[in-house]
């Protein structure tokens, strides 16, 4: 580019008539170099990249969680291309003789033979492939946090729907992938894992026995699974991985990112930092803080030590046979269901109590978690962009929902580790199986109030700290020998964090009548949006308004003495209502906090 | 073991003279017959010996003459085998009656008085004997035929790596590591507690010396890839990535947020 | 903790006596509406700036500098160790490592030094920015997602106008025969996929290789059981003796695979169960009924059987019968026999499909 523009006077002339704004463009890049100016050249590139590299990210923490999830799939695809140079995906039977000498002489197989070499002939081999583990195990516990994050600050709403339906399809489709890397070693502990798949394919109704045996090529345990599930776990998922994950961050870059709210963040802005210098350091540094932590606990911490359980072999099994935690939850399921969900009717089985844990579950789950941006939208009717993220305690009921799925969820991921818990706590299995069956259906309704009731208190907390400020600690004795604390105003930044936000109010039944006196035919569906609206929204606490605030201000303690009447009569408040110590002029004395 | 007490359970004061000749003759035979898993000879006052620790011991639970009660079984043909390893990991005398009995670190007797114990419950009725050191001695053993043995017997209570399982009701499999290849064998020979009895028909005394073979390299082996979490599988290791994977991540995405000083 | 009914309403409750009709409850009550004020606290606007210490102060700033440079210096100092520890650490070499115990050497400095690589790099960025880059926050605005109005009428037109052009409209025998081998095409590849995975069961889930009179073998020595071997409390884990002449081992085991144990006979509860055995010596197949674990944890005094994989536990005593658990099914029995030579040997086949139920089971 710059070369051209110093020799070609001849052609310069013959440019002398072409549009002017050829020349800056020119000059501008002379400076970026020549490399940049090359590619430019050719692609045009400079103005989207420009603008790319001066978008600007908000700051926050919990943001880093997708980070998280992004660069421990990026690990992941490197150490398993790296490992795809020397394991073999065979399920031919061998005779072992490398340096694991508790195995020497053992008949496996090929893929358990060449994942013992990486572990313990090929130089570096074992921190290559516990990086690998390692990251696959953050990478779908950040995208569980994640995903909690998005859903407890409401990131998911107009016009996010999209990316979370994106994004839980990932979520999902991390969990095959997941399942399918953990079984390709062959040793005891996958192919009991795969047993088990088996036995799950065979439950689904009329295809199950067909399902199997295509699945396997034959009968269990064959030698196809492994080349399959190979072609499956490096190339079959991974590509829709990176495709999907493609879309999912091409959103964020194209929707920008959600803020929290705060003193001059709006729904119409984005405040941060630009990428170029900013978030190239500290995004970038990041994947290296990642990589570098995985690599220091695969460096410290055993995982999944293959050449421990041995072979698959269908006969033996070790005790503590578990997947992976991420699958935990749904062999937690098969731990609880009762057998009695298996009858036969008809000449035919049908195996429920494997079924709804090992084939239902799953798809169920995602496609709640998939659905639940439409429904709060449906409730709401509310059709706006948002772009400024709630606080959890904002929404009681969301964050209520939340937290009992994610109760439900636990209870059975911890029942995967019932086994465990009954040896290190000296507990009866039998009895915690019992109780994580009762906890199931009770766990997740005592959740839901809790967290609700934990989120009104501290909006009333929020109203309290607005409404009389600070405590300082400082007890004043007034003339008439009666004792306050005072308190400090919030200044107007702080206050703007409690005040911002907007409370919904339950929908008001629309008339299911039309004006002429017919049905709508709606009226059924707009009754359930009704009641599932006050069910939302029926219990609140409103921000504080200027005015509420003026009240206070101007009547100075005195208003909140309205509260109590005189000394004897019946207090006004309820005491459940009325956060204790918000009556600073009674003489009870409160040590500041 | 409640079955096998209820079945024989001998008459106490006479049964003892009896016993005590027919030890004689027991011991006298016992040292003249070349058993592989006859590990010493005993003499009358080892019985003497042993059976006075027991009374002392043993038979609040057990019985004056190891007849067996409500609280612990009768020890008729159990043998030294299973005393030297009950009373040798410490599992005997237990503190309080519960679902299993726990390995001690702290063994009460010394090496005479566990042998001195065998030999009177051995002369009760006729049980399995210590085993020779000759199969007791893993270094003479192949740990990979052990390992395929152990795999197919035993990791199904005790782990793939001895690491030890759960049972049912509160009862459980004990973890494996470190214990000596004379107890392996024993709990192998006499099936304590819940465990199933693989006697030498079963698994043959070489095999028995594979399977601690195998046990032995395991302890060496442990921490190849760095610690062992226990040895427990992938719920330890959700653990830990929950907890501190997520936890250092969490730490410097905070400290990544923050405004510097 | 219990709603006060004002807090729903948003209404301003009036005091009682003392404090006047004009003073508002200010812990629930949701004052609106009130003349002069704004509706809602207006946005202050950003708070203002403070600035870091290196922004102030050249010497802190000069500080920071070498804290950078001394992270990226260890992560060039973590990269050389690896480098050299890749060569000169053998691979079966050990330590101890205090707090893990012997590990080995080689993968424990080849991931530190590789962890200080990347965090040096990664943790002198993050301080880089954090200290010496700009800490004013930047304002980009928004601007909404869709489409102005023309922009999308005309995409509308477009794609009309391409469809009218097209004649999709006038021509149905297009539209429709365009429709149908759209709709149509994929089933070949589906076809070729689906078609070609595996075989069709027949009665492969129901038949194991036990087949009258084959003798009953140790797993993994493939020796045989005299019924005098198997002493009470005893557990054999037992294969049939065909399996030596099996062309496809682990797919026999994997259906073969037999518990034997020895009960008192009179522990046992069921007829049928003392018959299809041999003085007490019973045989169960060990493929759990659930989804197909081996079902191998035999309690010698309470006579259950327990899978590790999800906890099932079967009663030896009573035929095997589920008493806690997610499986349904008993675990079928193998009725045996003693041989001539005394060998415990299979006297039939399993009656019943061993291993998960499946629907064509029955």
């Amino acid at each position: 580019m710059s070369t051209a523009a110093h020799n070609a006077s001849g052609a310069e002339r013959l440019r002398a008539n072409d549009p002017e704004h050829e020349a800056p463009v020119g000059g501008g890049l002379r400076k970026v170099g020549g490399v940049a100016g090359w590619v430019d050249d050719r692609t045009g590139a400079a103005k989207g990249v420009g603008y790319l590299m001066k978008k600007v990210f908000p700051d926050h923490w919990s943001f880093m969680l997708g980070e998280v999830a992004m660069y421990s799939m990026i690990i992941c695809l490197v150490t398993g291309a790296f490992l795809t140079f020397w394991f073999v995906p065979s399920a031919g039977q061998v005779v072992y003789d490398g340096s694991y000498l508790p195995l020497k002489g053992v008949t496996m197989s090929e893929a358990y033979r060449s994942t013992l070499d990486i572990s313990f002939d090929i130089r570096g081999g074992l921190i290559i492939r516990q990086i690998h583990h390692w990251a696959a195990l953050l990478f779908i516990v950040a995208i569980n946090v994640h995903m909690m994050r998005v859903f407890f600050t409401g990131a998911f709403r107009k016009p996010r729907e999209l990316n979370w339906v994106l994004g839980a399809q990932l979520s999902m489709l991390a969990l095959v992938e997941g399942f399918a890397g953990y079984s390709l070693p062959d040793d005891l502990l996958s192919g009991t894992g795969l047993r088990a798949a088996e036995g799950f394919m065979r439950s689904v109704p009329v295809v199950g026995s067909y399902l199997s045996y295509f699945v396997f090529n034959g009968p269990f345990p064959g030698e196809s699974i492994i080349p399959r599930l190979y072609a499956v776990h490096v190339l079959l998922l991974p590509a829709i991985l990176v495709g999907l994950f493609t879309a999912h961050i091409v959103l964020v870059a194209v929707q920008k990112h959600t803020q929290y709210p705060g003193p001059g963040r709006t729904n119409d802005n984005v405040v941060g930092f630009p990428v170029m210098p900013v978030y190239a350091a500290k995004a970038g540094g990041f994947f290296f803080i990642v990589f570098g932590v995985v690599a220091l606990m695969s460096a410290l911490v055993t995982i999944n030590p293959i050449w421990a359980y041995g072979p698959y072999d269908p006969s033996p099994v070790t005790a503590g046979s578990q997947p992976d935690w991420y699958m935990g939850f749904a062999d937690g399921a098969l731990r609880l269901l009762p057998g009695f969900l298996e009858f036969t009717a008809f000449g035919f089985t049908f195996s429920f109590n494997v079924m709804i844990g090992a084939i239902l579950l799953i798809p169920i789950m995602y496609g709640l978690i998939t659905l639940y941006p439409f429904l709060e939208e449906w409730v709401t009717g509310d059709k706006r962009e948002h772009h400024l993220l709630d606080r959890p305690r904002n929404n009681p009921t969301r964050t209520g929902i939340g937290m009992a799925g994610i109760a439900s969820y636990c209870v059975l991921m911890f029942a995967a580790g019932n086994d465990i818990m009954a040896i290190k706590l000296h507990l009866s299995i039998n009895d915690i199986t019992n109780m994580l069956r009762l906890l199931f259906f009770v766990a997740p309704p005592v959740v839901f109030w809790v967290t609700k009731r934990i989120c009104l208190s501290l909006q009333r907390r929020d109203r309290d700290l607005v409404l009389h400020g600070r405590e300082t600690g400082r007890i004043v004795r007034t003339a008439e020998g009666r004792f306050y604390e005072q308190h400090e105003p919030l200044d107007p930044y702080t206050r703007w964090h409690l005040v911002q936000h907007e409370q919904h109010r339950p929908l008001e039944l629309e008339s299911g009548v039309d004006e002429n006196g017919v049905a709508a035919p709606n009226a059924r569906s707009q009754r359930l949006r009704a009641k599932l609206s006050r069910f939302y929204f029926n219990d609140r606490v409103e921000p504080v308004t200027p005015a509420e605030l003026e009240a206070a201000h101007h009547d100075g303690h005195h208003v909140e003495a309205i509260e109590h009447q005189e000394p004897g009569g019946a207090p006004l408040v309820e005491v459940g209502s009325a956060p204790a110590g918000e009556n600073p002029d009674t003489t009870e004395q409160r040590p500041g906090h | 073991m409640n079955a096998l007490a209820a079945r024989r359970r001998h008459p106490a004061a006479i049964a003892l003279l009896i016993l005590v000749g027919l030890l004689v003759t027991g011991a006298a035979y016992a040292a003249l017959a070349p058993k592989p898993a006859q590990a010493s000879t005993v003499s009358a006052d080892q019985v003497q010996q042993g059976k006075k620790l027991f009374q002392a011991n043993c038979s609040t639970c057990h019985g004056l003459q190891a007849e067996g009660s409500k609280d612990g079984p009768s020890l008729a043909g159990v043998g030294a085998a299973s005393v030297d390893f009950q009373v040798g990991t410490g599992r005997m005398p237990m503190t309080r009656p519960d679902v299993q009995a726990p390995r001690k670190e702290k063994v009460v007797f010394s090496e005479e008085e566990i042998a001195a114990m065998g030999a009177y419950v051995a002369s009760l009725a006729p049980g399995p004997a210590v085993p020779d050191q000759e199969f007791t001695d893993g270094s003479k053993g192949d740990p990979a035929k052990g390992g395929e043995l152990f795999r197919v017997n035993c990791a199904m209570c005790h782990n793939a790596s001895g690491a030890g399982g759960a049972l049912t009701r509160g009862k459980y499999a004990p973890s494996l590591h470190n214990v000596s290849g004379k107890h392996i064998y024993e709990a192998m020979l006499t099936g304590p507690q819940s465990m199933p009895v693989f006697n030498d028909n079963n698994i043959t005394p070489e095999s028995k010396r594979d399977i601690v073979a195998f046990l032995h390299s395991v302890d060496k082996q442990q921490n190849v890839g760095g610690m062992a979490l226990g040895r427990l599988g992938p719920v330890s290791e959700g653990l830990f990535i929950w907890v501190f994977g997520l936890g250092i991540m969490i730490g410097f995405a905070v400290w990544l947020g923050q405004k510097s000083a | 903790m219990n709603e006060h009914g004002t807090e729903h309403g948003g209404q301003v409750q009036p005091g009682t006596e003392g404090y006047g009709s004009s003073a508002v409850r200010l812990d629930q009550g949701h004052v609106q509406g009130t003349g002069g004020l704004p509706e809602r606290f207006e946005d202050p606007g950003f708070p203002p700036h403070i600035h870091r210490a290196a922004d102030l102060d050249e010497a802190a700033a000069k500080r920071a500098e070498k804290q950078v440079a001394a992270l990226f210096g260890l992560s060039i100092l973590g990269t050389l160790v690896f480098i050299v520890a890749y060569f000169a650490i053998p691979m079966d070499a050990s330590a101890y490592i205090p707090g893990i115990g012997d590990a080995n050497l080689s993968n424990v400095v080849l991931g530190v030094s590789l962890a200080f690589g990347l965090l040096g790099i990664g943790v002198g960025a993050v301080h880089w920015a954090k200290t010496l880059m700009p800490d004013e926050e930047v304002v980009e605005e928004r601007h909404p997602l869709r489409s102005s109005d023309e922009a999308r009428s005309g995409f509308v037109k477009t794609m009309m106008t391409g469809g009218t052009e097209a004649q999709l409209a006038r021509r149905p025998l297009i539209k429709y025969s365009l429709g149908g081998a759209l709709g149509l095409f994929a089933l070949p590849v589906v076809l070729q996929v689906v078609g070609s995975l595996g075989p069709l069961p027949k009665d492969g889930l129901s038949k194991t290789m036990w087949k009258k009179g084959d003798r009953l073998v140790r797993d993994p020595e493939h020796t045989p059981i005299r019924a005098t071997d198997v002493t009470i409390g005893s557990v054999f884990h037992v294969l049939p003796e065909s399996i030596k002449d099996s062309t496809h081992v682990l797919e026999d085991k994997a259906k073969a695979a037999v518990l034997l144990m020895r009960l008192e006979p009179e522990a046992i509860k069921v007829a049928k169960e003392r018959d299809w055995g041999h003085e007490g010596i019973v045989a169960y197949s060990k493929i759990c009924t659930h989804v197909g674990c081996p079902v191998g944890l035999y309690e010698q005094q309470t006579h259950h059987l327990l899978c590790p994989c999800h906890q099932s536990t079967f009663d030896v005593t009573q035929d095997c019968k589920v008493i806690f658990g997610p499986a349904k099914r008993p675990l079928p029995q193998l009725k045996i026999t003693v041989d001539a030579e005394g060998y415990l040997v299979a006297d039939a086949p399993f009656r019943e499909a061993v291993g998960p139920s499946f629907w064509e089971r029955g």
